[in-house]
């Protein structure tokens, strides 16, 4: 650590596995730094504290997501793939783009997921007590949004794994290339390709999420390239993250047995406690956006043109939003975090994966009285966003 | 710091006080208000503080924005020509003795 003008400089790398794998301690020390300091290693800001966090995603245009929300500004450094066509673009095409997908992803539609939503569930709850023994990333976190996300975008059963692979790289890809970045790069030709074919209109089951962003195409609200750039947007953002969310969650509450039997209690408390797990353990720990003019934010000055790097994760453990930040307490009110973003960028599907996550708990309290760790999870490193590889449980039924 | 009232589907008044700046649904979650989720934090996105503006009738101080006028599409309960999201309207002083009704449910 050193001190320039004013700006404390910070010397940790974020793309580095020490950090990737346990961030939080890195967020402490570059929270109690300051609001807002420079990286390094980076030559950008950055903030890990709750109020600037927050401030900076609420104004759009002078924390622009333009020029891409990843290490690299997008226009200077080509990108992986094409820029996103909504989470890396400011209004007016940003807004067009996002209305088609809030369109879609209605309160009646989600209404009508819902009871499928709870069958696929509780088979996954019986399907577990039976195994005893399992892992809650293969066989809980990823089986249930695998089945019921991908249902509902309209993808055939096949190859769904893919895009877990698929979006894995695009995280990844808004880092460094770094070795977590290049090991993820293994078979992704194959992968871009069944992802690229899957986002074309005749893979799509009809009334599907994902045949109705191709209606809007056809009604004039969007090209059919900028339809099947959203289709791709839609299958990179609402799979992964939500795989990561659940293992997450699960891995919360393995840790704390207390918690498990609150919820057994009442699993009226499922919606929250997937939300506090989300505050927690956020899926998605970073975004970077881009200054657009001289602006201040906590103390410093920054410039039009600069870089800042936002840690969601870091702002969601503020001691001075959070009282015990570390804990996982799913009686708490943990609405206000930033894991699902904030502004006009917050998660289009947040509600989706809301509905996803509490059904999915409380089936599983309703079913299970405990759930044993019995071995170590393993982080699976991603430069964006964070979840396990595996999560060895017992599972005791009621 | 404007006072202002909610009263729940079943009649019950809530009368409470927060600073200006803050917004309705705040001011709701703050002083334990049931009947307001605001389950996105305050993003426009999860339509859950959902009100009616009774009164003053000029609905509230800030207008309508786009990404409001998307969600209030997505009310649990019925929209209305007065309905608004409580996280899109900022307290201010013209707003004291402002009442907003609370819809039935909002999830």
């Amino acid at each position: 650590m050193s001190q320039t003008t004013n700006a404390l400089v910070l010397d940790c790398d974020p793309y580095s596995n020490e950090f990737l794998e346990d961030p939080y301690p890195f967020y402490d020390q570059i929270r109690e730094a300051g609001a807002v300091v420079r990286l390094e290693k980076y030559d950008v800001w950055t903030s890990a504290r709750h109020k600037e966090v927050h401030d900076a995603l609420a104004d759009w245009e002078v924390f622009s997501s333009g020029h891409g929300v990843g290490l690299h500004d997008s226009i200077k450094v080509k990108p992986w793939r094409p820029p996103s066509i909504i989470l890396e673009q400011d209004p007016p095409l940003h807004t067009r783009m996002r209305k088609i997908l809030m369109d879609i992803l209605t309160f009646d539609a989600l209404k009508r997921l819902r009871q499928t939503f709870e069958t696929e569930a509780d088979l996954i709850a019986r399907r577990i007590c039976d195994q005893g023994f399992i892992d809650g990333v293969a066989d809980v976190a990823e089986a249930f949004p695998l089945k019921v996300f991908g249902d509902a975008l309209g993808l055939p059963t096949q190859g769904r794994h893919n895009m877990l692979s698929y979006s894995a790289v695009a995280f990844n890809s808004m880092g460094p290339q770094n070795e977590v970045f290049l090991k993820s790069l293994v078979h992704s030709e194959e992968i871009v390709d069944w992802t690229m074919k899957q986002c074309a209109r005749e893979a799509l089951a009809p009334g599907s999420f994902g045949a109705q962003i191709y209606e809007a195409a056809d009604r004039g609200e969007a090209t059919l390239h900028e339809a099947t750039l959203l289709m791709r947007t839609f299958m990179t953002a609402g799979v992964d993250t939500t795989v990561n969310g659940f293992s997450n969650a699960l891995m919360c509450f393995s840790r704390a047995p207390e918690q498990w039997q609150i919820l057994r209690s009442d699993p009226g408390l499922a919606r929250s406690a997937f939300e506090e797990a989300v505050r927690l353990e956020s899926p998605v720990q970073t975004f970077f956006r881009s200054v657009t003019r001289p602006t201040r934010l906590g103390d410093q000055d920054l410039k039009e043109g600069e870089r800042i790097l936002l840690f969601l994760g870091g702002a969601n453990r503020d001691p001075r939003q959070w009282s015990k930040p570390g804990e996982f307490d799913i009686s708490r009110r943990a609405m206000g975090h930033v894991g699902f973003g904030h502004g006009i960028h917050g998660c289009v599907g947040q509600m989706l994966a809301r509905i996803e996550g509490e059904i999915l708990l409380k089936a599983l309290s309703q079913r299970i009285k405990e759930i044993r760790p019995t071995g170590k999870p393993s982080q699976r490193l991603n430069n964006t966003l964070r979840g396990l590889a595996t999560l060895p449980l017992e599972i005791i039924p009621a | 710091m404007p006072k202002i009232i909610f009263i729940d589907a079943a009649n019950r008044k809530y009368t409470v006080e927060a600073p200006a700046g803050r917004s309705v649904m705040d001011a709701a979650v703050d002083n334990n208000v049931p009947g307001i989720v605001g389950e996105c934090g305050g993003s426009a996105m999860c339509a859950t503080c959902h009100v009616y503006v009774e009164s003053p009738s000029s609905g509230a101080s800030t207008p309508v924005r786009p990404e409001e006028e998307v969600m209030l599409e997505f009310t649990a309960s019925e929209r209305r020509s007065n309905s608004r999201l409580g996280c899109q309207i900022k307290l201010n002083d013209t707003l004291e003795g402002a009442v907003f009704r609370l819809p039935e449910r909002q999830v």
